[in-house]
């Protein structure tokens, strides 16, 4: 891919501080622990870098982040290469995560990958030409009795299958949001046709889709 | 079969109200107030009582843990970690508690560090879990705008404070002293042991680490009695446990149960049986990708709990069970796995970080069939090799799936790498 040299993704912009509203959440995240140990905010603070910059993170705010955390540049760098969920370089605003875990791809992941090529043109770790969309391949999400996933930015699409994923990625082109959760008739993890336990109890208020 | 009115997790599937209200009608942060004042001892004695063991997978006593804790006065602060990084695949049980009925969670969070002289608790969830995240940061918020969790604790005089942690997509972090390497802002790599966290643990101060389900059902265990649970399940595996029941059933699905259910009870009964009936059934990996495969003979018979699946060379782990239809390439099920264990590794110790390359890499060959028939006894040495000679269990975890495959389907491995060579001689011949 160009814009990549190696390890370091090479258009690194001059400059990044927080913006003063993210300051002040900043500041909050780092009272979360004790005093002195102020470089457990470092992962707090690098999805907040994260989320004001594009969804990826240049090296200057890991120097900010680690200037503001009294951490030598090098220990953010370990950290912020270490943990798969920072992306060090541009992707999509459609950020598309495609988990091919064993569960998933017992579940039919292969055809979730596929349709996402076909229907993109692109592979994994590639970015379409009009920028707006990144495939990456992940590892397990947490929602294997609801495989196989999509995952996209931060919601994650169920219960999929080749059409459904289609159907999904021609939403997100027209600009929609579907609602994340299962793409099939159920309800979060309960059996397809409704659940088989926990039916005998009452209580008032309404439910939800996680 | 377990009845409704034993269930813990009463709003599994999100039908309702996940909310303080919604909570406080299914009977949580009821008489909890009462419940701290009745002590420390008495607390760690009545979940040592209850026979709760770990549900995060090692299957340790829960009280047992909570009484290697110092004694108060030590003069250091003392810290709970709860472990929410739930990354094994297969395992989707936590996210359920934390989505659907996070106020177990953050209840039993102030009644565990009663229990343990704890102050401050940090929960600490995978990253990928974000709008769980979102779910629980309510909770939260919610229980300290109540008064339930804060400086005076449900009106106790014990204050309490609950953070969470999110963490950034690294399973590793999932072993408890990863999580606190993490938590203290560094890379996940594991500790050395001793010390225990409970001597030395987060910021070097006694620590306990907990699994979200351990910890989540403890309000329900002290409100109901210690022998109400250790009535439930087996004997030295009682209580319940959320089943993660994934891959090729007809309807996959968790479902909370008695410990010591058997196996095949609880496909039939709850995921609408193995895609293609029973007969079709391959294999099933019963605990999370790091415990060793069954096949369908164990499977007939085997009741899910700590010590039925160990005896039978697997374990209960995480309680995920994934499916696998006679459809299924198995080969190519646990080469997956084997790549995602080498994706893995932190890379700190030699045996995990070139162990889990090369046992992947020959995975890949098997899979294909393009290797010798003398290379599978190399390939199980090469997984023993790499068993406990590591500061943390990921090796463990990567070497036992592929031992599981060798252990039950060597013949198939054997066919595959005879296939691959009387088609290579086929080409030869043609040529």
């Amino acid at each position: 891919m160009s814009g990549d040299s190696g390890g370091i993704h090479v258009d690194q912009p001059e400059s990044f501080e927080f913006t003063p509203e993210n300051l002040v959440r900043a500041k909050a995240l780092i009272a979360k622990y004790p005093e002195g140990r102020q470089a457990s905010a470092v992962l707090p603070l690098l999805y907040l870098v994260q989320e004001q910059h594009d969804n990826w993170v240049p090296r200057v705010a890991m120097d900010y982040v680690g200037a503001m955390l009294d951490m030598a540049p090098i220990r953010v760098y370990e950290v912020a290469t270490f943990y798969t969920m920072f992306n060090l370089k541009p992707v999509g605003p459609y950020f598309l995560q495609v988990c091919t875990t064993t569960p998933c791809w017992l579940r039919g992941s292969d055809a979730v990958l596929d349709a996402c090529r076909s229907k993109l043109g692109i592979d994994i770790d590639e970015r379409t030409a009009d920028g707006k969309f990144t495939i990456v391949e992940v590892e397990c999400l947490g929602g294997c009795v609801n495989a196989p996933i999509l995952r996209v930015n931060d919601d994650n699409y169920e219960d999929l299958d080749g059409p459904r994923t289609l159907a999904l990625l021609e939403a997100l082109e027209r600009g929609e949001k579907p609602p994340r959760g299962p793409t099939i008739d159920r309800q979060n993890s309960a059996p397809v046709g409704g659940p088989t336990t926990l039916t005998t109890l009452r209580f008032d208020g309404g439910g939800d889709a996680a | 079969m377990l009845r409704d009115e034993d269930r813990i997790f009463t709003n599994l599937y999100g039908l309702h109200d996940p909310g303080l209200a919604g909570a406080l009608k299914r009977g949580d942060w009821s008489g909890t107030k009462d419940l701290i004042l009745k002590g420390r001892d008495w607390l760690v004695e009545e979940v040592k009582n209850s026979g709760l063991r770990g549900r995060g997978g090692a299957g340790f006593g829960t009280g047992l843990k909570w009484s290697f804790m110092p004694k108060p006065g030590s003069g250091r602060p003392h810290y709970l970690v709860v472990n929410a990084d739930e990354s094994e695949p297969g395992t989707c049980k936590d996210r359920e508690i934390i989505r659907h009925d996070p106020h177990k969670l953050v209840e039993g969070c102030l009644l565990a560090s009663v229990a343990m002289d704890v102050h401050t608790c940090y929960i600490y969830i995978r990253g990928e879990y974000y709008n769980e995240a979102q779910r629980l940061q309510a909770a939260i918020d919610e229980a300290y705008a109540a008064g339930l969790i804060g400086p005076d604790a449900c009106g106790s005089g014990y204050a309490f404070d609950l953070y969470l942690h999110r963490g950034a997509g690294a399973y590793i972090c999932g072993e408890e002293s990863a999580l606190l390497e993490s938590l203290e802002g560094r890379k996940g790599q594991p500790r050395m042991k001793p010390p225990f966290p409970a001597g030395a643990g987060l910021y070097g101060c006694p620590t306990t680490v907990n699994n979200v389900e351990s910890i989540s059902v403890v309000p329900t265990i002290l409100r109901r009695g210690s022998a109400w649970f250790a009535a439930l399940g087996k004997p030295k595996n009682v209580g319940t446990k959320i089943f993660c029941i994934s891959g090729h059933v007809n309807k996959p699905c968790s479902v909370e149960e008695e410990l010591g259910i058997p196996l095949k009870e609880l496909i039939e009964t709850y995921a609408g049986g193995v895609r293609g009936g029973w007969d079709n059934l391959l294999a099933i990996i019963p605990g999370g990708s790091s415990v060793p495969m069954i096949p369908k003979s164990i499977c007939e018979t085997v009741t899910m709990d700590f010590d039925a699946l160990r005896e039978v060379r697997s374990g209960l782990g995480t309680a995920a069970v994934i499916v696998m239809d006679k459809s299924t390439d198995i080969i190519k099920a646990i080469a997956r796995l084997s790549r995602f264990y080498k994706h893995e590794s932190c890379g700190q110790c030699t045996p995990c970080r070139e162990g889990t390359g090369w046992v992947w890499r020959m995975m890949e060959r098997m899979v294909k069939g393009n290797a010798a028939v003398e290379e599978i006894d190399l390939l199980l040495e090469v997984t023993q090799q790499m068993e406990g000679h590591t500061i943390c269990a990921l090796a463990d975890a990567a070497a036992w799936p592929v031992q599981g495959l060798i252990r039950h389907f060597r013949p198939e491995m054997e066919a595959r790498i005879h296939q691959y060579r009387d088609a290579a001689q086929r080409r030869v011949a043609a040529e």
